[in-house]
Order: structure tokens, then C-alpha cells, then sequence
């Protein structure tokens, strides 16, 4: 045993060399390569797969009293666009408004508020989880997706539907404002999540009219997932059969920034 | 490799050697032990990148956000310097360099917990999120076979619950820890009361507490199954739970490691690589070569 020693001495040392250099950047440089980024969405389709194995299309998200409602709840991402498009319906409350809905259907709709506000609405107490870590608890009351898609009858291919926002994120081409293209938010989510009963876009929170900060004059509610994937400002719905074509293809626009599509963890 | 039967090393003095191997470690333990070594380390670094985009904590199921149970902040001192500022309930502790406030590629940064502790160094949450979801599958499926292997096989219950002359002698075992002496000869056969209860508490406790309450974050398991998440008194509370829990583990791995060094680094290293562990033999002391009792 003891001539041994020496070798395995020499192993372990090296090993342990080898794993300090590895922790040491080796992790972030492989998180850059291709195999590193596939390797690492693992994490994600086995929360997407585990997640939808555990959740009825009907689980809700746990609604709370309006005594839990967060006296102050925390605005985030875009809280005031400076798009004119959308500073001249703010100047108007939103009297212009219409929310384009078209893409896979068999009828497109263009609806005022005064439209949705006909609608069947919904209105819950819930927890606002920002991917960030915190959470705020509002009260929401909106029209259920599920009401508006019904109305304009989705095309068989039908599979995602998108959000397109008027808040401009930033603007591509890295030149001025003027010359570049801006890149206003997106996001997406599949049928499963558009048909849940708690999947709304709302109209009010806390009972008055949704202010500019948190996504006026409608935003998505989608209580099972994180707090990014519900859009503000949105101003058309688009239904789509694949997601290869929005921004860069991965689903959002933080997801084409890394984040996951699914954000239910 | 056998287990049933024991393994044995020649013997190398007629009166008996004054090293003696014993089998110490099976396969399955050594690899699960090394795999948790990785995982616990992405984990840790990467949930302290996760903890930087927001780094505060609060109790129930919303942040109240001006008054946090723990912040890690910056400001300027009173000269017009930036410092780094750690706040534990309505105590502030200057963390300049450490917490707050910290060099990054020596420029002062803005940043909870310095870039060496993160995964990735710079700010990064998205990539931070994908590495702490993948190592925590790696981590929960190493776990589980951990388990069922050591229920499996009685090797758990051999290993980790103390003996009854174990538990009498505990003041002895506590006197032996405080002037870092270690059983040695026969008695080095089995963890001493101490390591048992410790991983006990880490196995059964901490590690299972940490992925309930990780668990208990997501909004999707809070929809499936909303008891987990009223456990803990709420997402915020459950995300403190993770945080301290956290912070316990990592206390263990310090203790652990200087027991490690204290008590034998080479011998225990080999142990917990090959397998094999020397015994030093007692003097009078006859040991039979062969497995861990």
C-alpha cells in the first residue's frame, strides 16, 4: 500500500486542481457553448413536463383575501412607455384603444374597452411572483382569454398565442432612436395556459382602472407562471402555430434573452 | 467488489499490523457523495446569483419592501464613499468588500454576494436560473437513489443511527470533539455519535427542508399542491427558509471539511474515493481486517 500512496497522492491532487479550475470560470465559459445552453434548458423541460403532469388544465393558483392585498405592490419592467403611439392614447384614456386579435382565426376582432368591459369578467386576489425573487399581492378583474378566443374561433393549427405590447424595450441596429427598429415586448403561451379559468387580461386592479405603471389599459394575468410572462401594454393578440418566427424564436422577449419559456418555477 | 462478504488485505505482521483496512465506503455512496459535492456547489453559487437580482428577504406571502427581515444593500458613508451595507432585522453592519459592495475586476461593485460566490460571476439571472434547475434535478435524483440504496441495503440505518453505548457516552464523544481527538482502533469502525447525528440532521432535515421550500416558491406547485407553500407560512417565508437552510448547509460543509482535515485528510479522502480506510490499531487491541461495522 504504501508504494501507492505517493500515486494516488498525485491523483487526488490533480483531481482537485482540475475541479477548483473548472469552478473557477470553466462553468461560465461552457454555459456559452451551444452544448452548454442545450445542456442547461434540461432544467426547464423537466419543470415544463413535471409541472404538466402535476396541474390539471383546472389547478388554480391560490387566491388570497383583500385583507392580503400589498399596500404598495412593486411596479417592474417598463413602468411608463415612452412610445407617442401609446403616450397619445394614454392622452386620450385609451378612448382609441383596440385590441387586435388575428393571426389563426376564423374572425378577427378589434375591441374597446368598452367591448371587453361587456364581456364576462373575472376578478381574483392574487400573488404577483417576479422572477426576481419578491411578491406583491393585487386584485385583478379582467375579461377571461378563454371569452375572447371563443369569439374569434382558432384555426385547428392554432398553438401558441403571442402578446405584442406597446412599450419599446430597445432599439435594434444600435443607432439612434430615429434610424434604428424598436423592439416593443413580447410574449407567448401555449393553449394549455390560455384556456385556464384564471387566465385573464385585465382591466382593473385593486378595483380602479389599471394605472400606466402596471400595464395600462390591459395586461395579462397568468397566475401560475412568473411575473414576466404577464404582459402590460398589450395591444394585439396574435394566435400562432409556431414560435420560430417571434424576435428570435425562443418565445418572449426576455426568453430570447435567456430566460425560460416556462416560467412556472 | 462484494458486499456481503467482508473484504480483506493481508495481514502484515504475524501479531497483527499496525494499520488495518477496513471497507468503509461502498460504490454507490462514494459516487452519490462526490455527485452531491457538485451539485450542492452549482446550487450554492448559483442560488447566490439568484439571491443578488434581488437581495432581500421578508416573511409571509408578499415582500414588504421597506421593512425586510435581511437586506444586503449599498449606500454612501458619511465621507461620500460607497459601503457596502448588510441589514439583519433593524441592525446595519458596514460588509464593505464582502456583502454590498465588492470588487469586481477591481472596479467597487454593486452586488450582494461578490462575484467569486456566483454562478455566473457577473450578473446574469437568467443563466444563473438554468444552472440552479438542472443541478437541483441532478441533486434530488442523486438524493433519491442515496436513499433507496441506503434503506435498500440497511446501510443507512447502520451507518447513521446511533448505537445505544453511543448515545450514553454522547458527554465523552462532545469532550473527544472539543480537544480534536478521534476514536481510533476498533471504535474507528463506526461514526462517532456526533457525525451520526449531524448527517442525520443534514439527510433527514436540512437537505429534504431545502428542496420543499425551493419547491415552495414556484407558482406552478403552489397552484398543485397549496399546503407546501402554507407550510412554510408563505412564498416569502419559504424563500427565507431556502436562504437560512442555506446557509446551514454551507456551515456543515466548513465543519465537515475541518473535520476531514483534523481527523485524517488523506486517509478520509482515500476512504470516500477508493473506499479503503486505515485503522490504527489500539495498543492490546486485536482487529480483524475486513468491512465497517
Amino acid at each position: 500500500m504504501k508504494s501507492l500512496a505517493p500515486h494516488r497522492r498525485r491523483f487526488l491532487r490533480g483531481a482537485a486542481g482540475l475541479l477548483g479550475a473548472a469552478a473557477l470560470g470553466g462553468c461560465d465559459r461552457l454555459a456559452e457553448t451551444a452544448f452548454g445552453r442545450r445542456t442547461l434548458k434540461l432544467g426547464e423541460d423537466a419543470n415544463l413536463f413535471v409541472q404538466r403532469l402535476l396541474l390539471t388544465p383546472q389547478s388554480l393558483a391560490r387566491e388570497f383575501p383583500e385583507t392580503a392585498i400589498s399596500s404598495y405592490f412593486k411596479p417592474n419592467g417598463t413602468i411608463d412607455p415612452p412610445d407617442e403611439a401609446y403616450r397619445a392614447l394614454v392622452a386620450n384614456m385609451f378612448s382609441g384603444f383596440r385590441l387586435g386579435v388575428g393571426g389563426l382565426v376564423e374572425a378577427p376582432q378589434a375591441l374597446t374597452l368598452a367591448d371587453l368591459r361587456a364581456l364576462p369578467a373575472r376578478t381574483q386576489i392574487t400573488r404577483h411572483d417576479c422572477v426576481e425573487g419578491w411578491s406583491s399581492i393585487g386584485k385583478w378583474t379582467g375579461v377571461p382569454l378563454s371569452e375572447i378566443l371563443s369569439r374569434a374561433r382558432l384555426k385547428p393549427e392554432a398553438r401558441y398565442i403571442v402578446f405584442h405590447c406597446a412599450d419599446t424595450m430597445e432599439v435594434s441596429g444600435g443607432g439612434l432612436e430615429e434610424s434604428g427598429t424598436p423592439i416593443r415586448y413580447y410574449e407567448s403561451i401555449d393553449l394549455t395556459d390560455a384556456y385556464h379559468p384564471q387566465t385573464i387580461l385585465a382591466y382593473d386592479m385593486n378595483g380602479k382602472a389599471l394605472p400606466v405603471e402596471h400595464g395600462a389599459p390591459l395586461r395579462l394575468r397568468l397566475e401560475r407562471q412568473l411575473g414576466y410572462k404577464m404582459a402590460k401594454y398589450v395591444m394585439r393578440i396574435e394566435v400562432v402555430d409556431s414560435l420560430a418566427k417571434l424576435g428570435d424564436g425562443q418565445g418572449g422577449y426576455w426568453e430570447d434573452r435567456g430566460y425560460e419559456w416556462y416560467a412556472g418555477i | 467488489m462484494s458486499l456481503s462478504s467482508a473484504p480483506t488485505r493481508p495481514v502484515e505482521e504475524a501479531r497483527g499490523p499496525a494499520r488495518v483496512w477496513t471497507f468503509r465506503h461502498p460504490l454507490v455512496i462514494r459516487l452519490a457523495h462526490w455527485i452531491n459535492v457538485a451539485c450542492l456547489a452549482v446550487l450554492l453559487m448559483s442560488g447566490l446569483q439568484i439571491f443578488n437580482a434581488h437581495p432581500a428577504l421578508y416573511w409571509g406571502a408578499a415582500s414588504t419592501f421597506d421593512a425586510p427581515a435581511l437586506a444586503i444593500t449599498s449606500d454612501e458613508g458619511p465621507n461620500g464613499t460607497p459601503r457596502g451595507i448588510t441589514q439583519i432585522g433593524t441592525h446595519t453592519f458596514d460588509t464593505t468588500g464582502w456583502l454590498g459592495l465588492s470588487s469586481v475586476a477591481g472596479e467597487q461593485t454593486d452586488r450582494a454576494f461578490p462575484s467569486w460566490a456566483t454562478l455566473p460571476a457577473g450578473q446574469d439571472l437568467a443563466t444563473g436560473r438554468r444552472w440552479h434547475y438542472l443541478f437541483a434535478w441532478a441533486f434530488v435524483i442523486n438524493g433519491l437513489v442515496y436513499i433507496a440504496y441506503g434503506l435498500g441495503t440497511g446501510q443507512l440505518r447502520r451507518r447513521l443511527i446511533p448505537d445505544g453505548d453511543q448515545i450514553r457516552d454522547i458527554g465523552g464523544s462532545i469532550r473527544e470533539h472539543l480537544t480534536l481527538h478521534f476514536p481510533e482502533g476498533e471504535e474507528a469502525r463506526r461514526y462517532n455519535v456526533l457525525q451520526k447525528l449531524t448527517y442525520l440532521v443534514v439527510v433527514l432535515i436540512l437537505l429534504p427542508v431545502m428542496v420543499l421550500a425551493g419547491l415552495a416558491m414556484s407558482p406552478g406547485l403552489d397552484a398543485a399542491f397549496p399546503f407546501l407553500t402554507e407550510m412554510f407560512g408563505g412564498r416569502q417565508s419559504a424563500r427565507s427558509v431556502h436562504f437560512i437552510v442555506a446557509n446551514l448547509l454551507v456551515l456543515f460543509v466548513i465543519i465537515h471539511v475541518l473535520l476531514v482535515l483534523l481527523s485524517g485528510f488523506w486517509n478520509n479522502m482515500r476512504g470516500m474515493v477508493t473506499g479503503w480506510f486505515a485503522i490504527r490499531r489500539m495498543p492490546g487491541e486485536t482487529i480483524e481486517a475486513g468491512e465497517r461495522r
